[in-house]
């Protein structure tokens, strides 16, 4: 058995951790994750001008309009992105507007069909589907759906998800296009999504409607140099998600299942604790390398 | 010869019917019907998708391959989501039409599709994304190192900007007054003055590229110019 001696070539405790096992950080990112939302740990938001903007943005509409919800996204998405459908959908029923529901993406049919079934109708059970709500669905072409609703709905959409035709519904029997939307949301996880509906919707008349949107994290580059002149709101990831729920919670509260339009703060937490896992890492991984770098120097 | 004519006339006329069509309303009908053309085509896409992933799987499973029982799996459950969705099996009668099987409902829960999408795709897309969270945590701590002065920037910023997205940054530095000359150090303002300005006009810049590059493409392939497109036979 050595004794380590001064000057020796044995690492120190935090060129150690340079080296730590991977699986150490999986299970510290795991436990960070899994504890917040065991303990549910909930942290009080402050609502930013982004969130702000668009809850003004769907007030500012008169009530009783007529509202396009594009469901852009899948499953894959949805911890960010639901939570922002959920308050969004439940903000456009308090606030007596009447909802059309459509998807670019083809699981974004499901993930509407879900907002309606825990959203809509558990908070809202006397709309009326067909007066109130109807659901178009998904259909295939990615940005040509977009470029084509904006100036023939119809052409687009013959019938509803359910084979009912345009005509013989309430709400949509007279659209002739996007211009009859008083207020279009894009729900959207990249392409196509939020972006399309600038380009090829909002473009072709830009004063019909307002446009806003909800996208993940990762997309918001993309979107933010639409914000403010073509997207009028825009929501951001899980925070955005968590500051318009609260906004739209104090002026619209439920009286049962609040946690589904609570879905962003709760998420909040795992977040925090995972940031700062994050940070941590970084932190640490670098002193590792000043530690490394400074014995190399020495010796 | 008239392989290569056909498609090369019909992108021409097709792009540029969709120009006119932006600029003229009398040709408004004439995009929407090359629109409509462009959606069925998009349509038929999954189709050409869904035979690779059938070819791909297949010559995996018929070499052997090495993971060819999970290209087996894949085609089991391609399949399986096939035959439920396309014949509705198990789909729960319609109230109305209840003889006329395919009105039955194969999107709920109660049948097998849509128990197949709630209880293994939703859960198994949302597992798989949720993954980055493990793999980001780790490539950070090795790979995100203050080297030289650029890294030494995108460290910075990506602390202020994970920190501002929780509530921690609001509550680290709200004891700045808003008003205060200081406020500019608030977590908050930082991302603002980050996203809003570095990063949009950084954004703005990529934008204006591509969308030249898109133009200077398309005018490309509408004129015949690029034909990179079409088979080289």
């Amino acid at each position: 058995m050595t004794t380590p001696q001064r000057g020796s070539s044995n690492p120190g405790l935090l060129e150690r951790l340079g080296s730590l096992d991977r699986r150490w950080i999986f299970l510290s990112m795991g436990l960070s994750i899994a504890l917040p939302i065991l303990l549910q740990l909930r942290f009080p938001e402050v609502p930013g001008p982004m969130a702000r903007a668009t809850f003004d943005a769907i007030e500012a509409v008169p009530e009783g309009s007529r509202v396009l919800i594009s469901f852009d996204y899948d499953p894959a998405s949805a911890a960010e992105l639901q939570p922002m459908a959920n308050a969004m959908v439940h903000h456009c029923a308090s606030k007596g507007h009447r909802i059309v529901f459509m998807a670019l993406w083809p699981l974004g049919k499901q993930m509407a069909d879900q907002t309606i079934d825990q959203v809509l109708l558990n908070f809202h059970p006397d709309l009326e589907y067909g007066t109130d709500y109807v659901q178009l669905g998904y259909q295939a072409g990615n940005e040509g759906v977009v470029k084509l609703m904006a100036t023939n709905i119809p052409e687009q959409y013959k019938t509803d998800t359910s084979g009912t035709k345009l005509a013989d519904l309430p709400l949509v029997g007279d659209l002739r296009n996007t211009s009859d939307f008083k207020l279009v949301a894009s729900l959207s996880a990249g392409n196509p999504g939020a972006k399309e509906w600038v380009q090829y919707a909002d473009s072709a008349d830009k004063e019909a409607f307002t446009l806003v949107s909800g996208s993940t994290g990762v997309q918001v580059s993309q979107l933010l140099p639409y914000y403010p002149a073509q997207l009028e709101g825009m929501l951001v990831a899980v925070k955005g998600a968590a500051e318009y729920e609260m906004l739209v919670e104090e002026k619209y509260p439920v009286s049962k299942d609040a946690e589904r339009i609570g879905q962003g703060r709760v998420r909040m937490g795992p977040q925090l604790v995972a940031h700062m896992l994050m940070i941590g890492l970084i932190v640490l991984g670098n002193l590792a390398m000043i530690s490394g770098r400074a014995r190399g120097g020495a010796q | 010869m008239m392989q290569r004519t056909i498609p090369i006339a019909i992108l021409s006329l097709s792009g540029v019917i969709l120009i006119l069509a932006y600029f003229s309303p009398l040709t408004t009908s004439w995009g929407e019907t090359v629109l409509n053309w462009f959606n069925v085509l998009a349509a038929v896409a999954f189709v050409l998708g869904a035979g690779n992933i059938l070819r791909v799987n297949l010559e995996k499973i018929s070499s052997q391959r090495p993971g060819w029982a999970y290209a087996a799996i894949t085609l089991v459950s391609f399949f399986a989501m096939l035959a439920f969705g396309l014949f509705k099996l198990g789909a729960v009668p319609n109230a109305k039409y209840p003889d006329i099987h395919f009105a039955g409902d194969y999107e709920t829960t109660a049948s097998p599709y849509g128990w197949m999408y709630e209880y293994v795709l939703s859960p198994l897309t949302a597992t798989m994304f949720a993954l980055l969270a493990f793999y980001v945590a780790s490539a950070a701590f090795r790979a995100f190192r203050a080297k030289n002065t650029e890294s030494i920037l995108l460290l910075g910023t990506a602390f202020i900007i994970l920190i501002a997205q929780t509530a921690a940054g609001m509550f680290l530095t709200a004891w700045i007054p808003d008003d205060s000359a200081f406020a500019f150090l608030r977590f908050d303002s930082m991302r603002a003055a980050i996203t809003q300005h570095i990063q949009t006009a950084g954004m703005r810049a990529i934008t204006i590229g591509i969308a030249l590059g898109v133009v200077a493409t398309s005018l490309r392939l509408i004129l015949g110019i690029d034909k990179n497109y079409l088979s080289s036979r």
